[in-house]
């Protein structure tokens, strides 16, 4: 049971990877927001038509819904009386709350109410069985599993047009790859993972999976397939180490999921070796104390002929030169003298033949 | 390609492109022979990039055609390259030099086969004619504006077009990647290509081009440099503007 609800998750992260991370690359992050919501409506009425959600219905439903959704906002700002960003967040919320509607009125007695379609209900998806080749699966299981293979096939299949319509759509279509037949494939495909894995981890989750391992990964790498590569992996990971921590805890997986997808992102935005916080903060303390070094030195070498000398290089005049504080100053005073590129005699800063060699090679430009 | 032996590369017929029903392009009608450099001249906002972008079908024509070798665009997409001002991609895209330059090659590619072996050898070999291969595996958001420019005219190189349609390729580079984007356009043209290419700098008309094509919403004036480049017809072009050039086509034709 335990082991099952981890596959599902890690099933319906790896499937939400891979439009996430072209929904992210095309700066439509917003977009998997929209479109995870606005199924709703399409879901319902699917369901009502056999008041089942094994049938295609409700897949066929939120689909013609994120269409909708999505031809609907482009038509908006198309109109260029709305910014794009707008167009989504209006578009959206009605067609969400038209779901909401239609479950409170015509499906309220039975198993599809707002807090499973937002939260989901992962811990009870191994219940809803299906035989298998003689083996009882859960049904969440399979259709996950098939939706993965589907964009798997799709992302393998077609990672050159998909690359090249997101980097570059006008190359794209003069190269004979209509970007618009490939946004529309990209809309085709967030729409049906939505709809698949909306039941089982909910319409929030299934927004924390598109865009948080792809978020988290860009900031760790610049190629395009090690960043989906990556995107499994931490997709994965928070999957495995979310179940486990829900039930340890007592709570929410789909919760716990999304909490520990976060810390990664939190960890790889503070920590990236190639663009993290830290990392950035270091590089830029690290250019700092190397110029302040240079520059002290630098002057200490302009000022080492005898006559001015006592009074250029004492460190009453160094502090009174340089606006640096003086802690600072005395800081890299000694981290030359560390260094062997200055010496201090009677407290007068000579620079060394070393240091007379290091001034000038730095200064060089 | 049989196609490709006809004179006249490119035919623009009556072209008429409007923004919000005001005219930027107004009944243009150009014709450019293969084999010649053509630069596409006019002041800020004469709609040089609108004449690009609607030859390529880009932006919607209001009226007018275009012809490719006798043939609409729809069947010579293949045949026609075009490298864009460098401001229109995203340059933050997780990707490396050499891997934005094998795209040149996905149109020969078609649909779901993955470039090779051979395309990559092809990027590398266009990498090297603009004095990039030392940048291949570069991520290109390390790239300085020259760089980008070089990358993007290797990229078109691998198409391995018959036309190739520039925007500002000189646009912000110094003056050696200038000479050497000049280099590779001059080979091209000695394989036969025939290039248009949004200009700015009047100073290089004389020395880069074949042909030129003066430009202000319409069609000032277009042929061969020497008899189209002329005081009167810039005159026309950049109306009063022009005058500030004291020394007048004097000086430019130097």
């Amino acid at each position: 049971m335990q082991s099952e609800i981890i596959i599902i998750a890690i099933l319906a992260s790896l499937a939400c990877v891979i439009p996430g991370v072209f929904l992210l690359l095309r700066k439509m992050a917003l977009i998997s927001d929209a479109i995870s919501h606005a199924i709703l409506p399409g879901i319902v009425i699917g369901y009502l038509i056999k008041e089942s959600l094994n049938t295609p219905y409700p897949i066929i439903g939120a689909v013609v819904f994120a269409m909708i959704m999505v031809v609907t906002s482009e038509a908006l700002h198309r109109s260029n009386l709305v910014k794009p960003d707008t167009a989504i967040a209006v578009v959206f919320p009605p067609l969400f709350s038209l779901g909401v509607i239609l479950v409170s009125l015509l499906a309220s007695n039975v198993h599809l109410d707002t807090d499973a379609v937002l939260l989901g209900e992962l811990a009870f998806a191994p219940l809803d069985r299906m035989i298998v080749f003689g083996s009882s699966v859960p049904k969440s299981l399979v259709k996950m599993l098939i939706i993965v293979i589907i964009n798997l096939a799709v992302a393998l299949f077609l990672f050159k047009e998909l690359k090249v319509s997101t980097f570059d759509p006008i190359l794209s279509k003069s190269l004979g790859f209509p970007p618009t037949l490939l946004h529309y494939l990209l809309m085709l495909m967030t729409s049906i993972t939505a709809v698949g894995a909306f039941d089982s981890v909910g319409a929030v989750l299934v927004l924390a999976f598109m865009i948080t391992p792809a978020a988290t990964a860009l900031l760790l790498t610049s190629s395009l397939s090690l960043m989906i590569v990556l995107s499994f992996g931490l997709a994965t990971a928070s999957s495995v180490l979310g179940v486990l921590l829900a039930l340890r805890l007592d709570a929410g997986i789909s919760g716990a999921i999304s909490t520990v997808m976060g810390g990664f992102f939190i960890l790889a935005y503070l920590f990236s070796p190639t663009s993290g916080m830290v990392t950035k903060m270091r590089n830029k303390m690290r250019i700092k104390n190397e110029y302040a070094l240079s520059i002290v030195m630098y002057h200490l070498l302009n000022h080492s002929t005898a006559h001015d000398m006592a009074r250029e290089c004492s460190f009453e005049h160094l502090a009174d030169q340089f606006s640096y504080p003086e802690r600072y100053l005395k800081k890299i005073v000694n981290k030359a003298i560390e260094k062997g590129y200055v010496e201090e005699t009677n407290a007068v800063f000579l620079i060394t033949e070393k240091g007379k060699n290091e001034a000038i090679l730095r200064t060089d430009y | 390609m049989d196609i490709l032996q006809n004179n006249i590369a490119i035919e623009v017929e009556d072209l008429t492109v409007a923004y919000h029903h005001t005219p930027v392009l107004w009944d243009i009608d150009v014709s450019i022979e293969k084999g010649a450099i053509s630069a596409i001249i006019g002041p800020n906002g004469a709609g040089k990039s609108t004449l690009l972008k609607s030859m390529l079908s880009l932006i919607p024509i209001s009226s007018g055609t275009i012809s490719f070798f006798g043939n609409p665009l729809k069947k010579m997409r293949r045949h026609v390259a075009y490298v864009p001002q460098r401001s229109e991609v995203d340059w933050d895209f997780p990707t490396t030099v050499v891997d934005v330059v094998t795209m040149g090659s996905y149109g020969a590619l078609g649909w779901i086969t993955p470039p090779g072996k051979k395309e990559r050898k092809l990027a590398m070999e266009a990498l090297e004619k603009v004095g990039m291969e030392a940048f291949a595996n570069r991520q290109i958001r390390e790239l300085s504006g020259g760089q980008q420019q070089r990358t993007f005219i290797a990229r078109a190189l691998v198409q391995d077009a018959s036309i190739y349609l520039m925007d500002e390729p000189f646009a912000g580079v110094d003056a050696a990647t200038e000479q050497s984007i000049i280099e590779v356009l001059r080979e091209l043209r000695a394989n036969g290509k025939t290039l248009v290419i949004v200009h700015h700098d009047l100073l290089t008309v004389k020395e880069y081009f074949t042909h030129v094509i003066l430009l202000n919403v319409h069609t000032i004036a277009s042929g061969p440099v020497h008899t189209t480049f002329t005081t009167e017809n810039l005159q026309k072009t950049y109306k009063g503007k022009f005058n500030a050039l004291k020394g007048g086509i004097d000086e430019l034709i130097v």
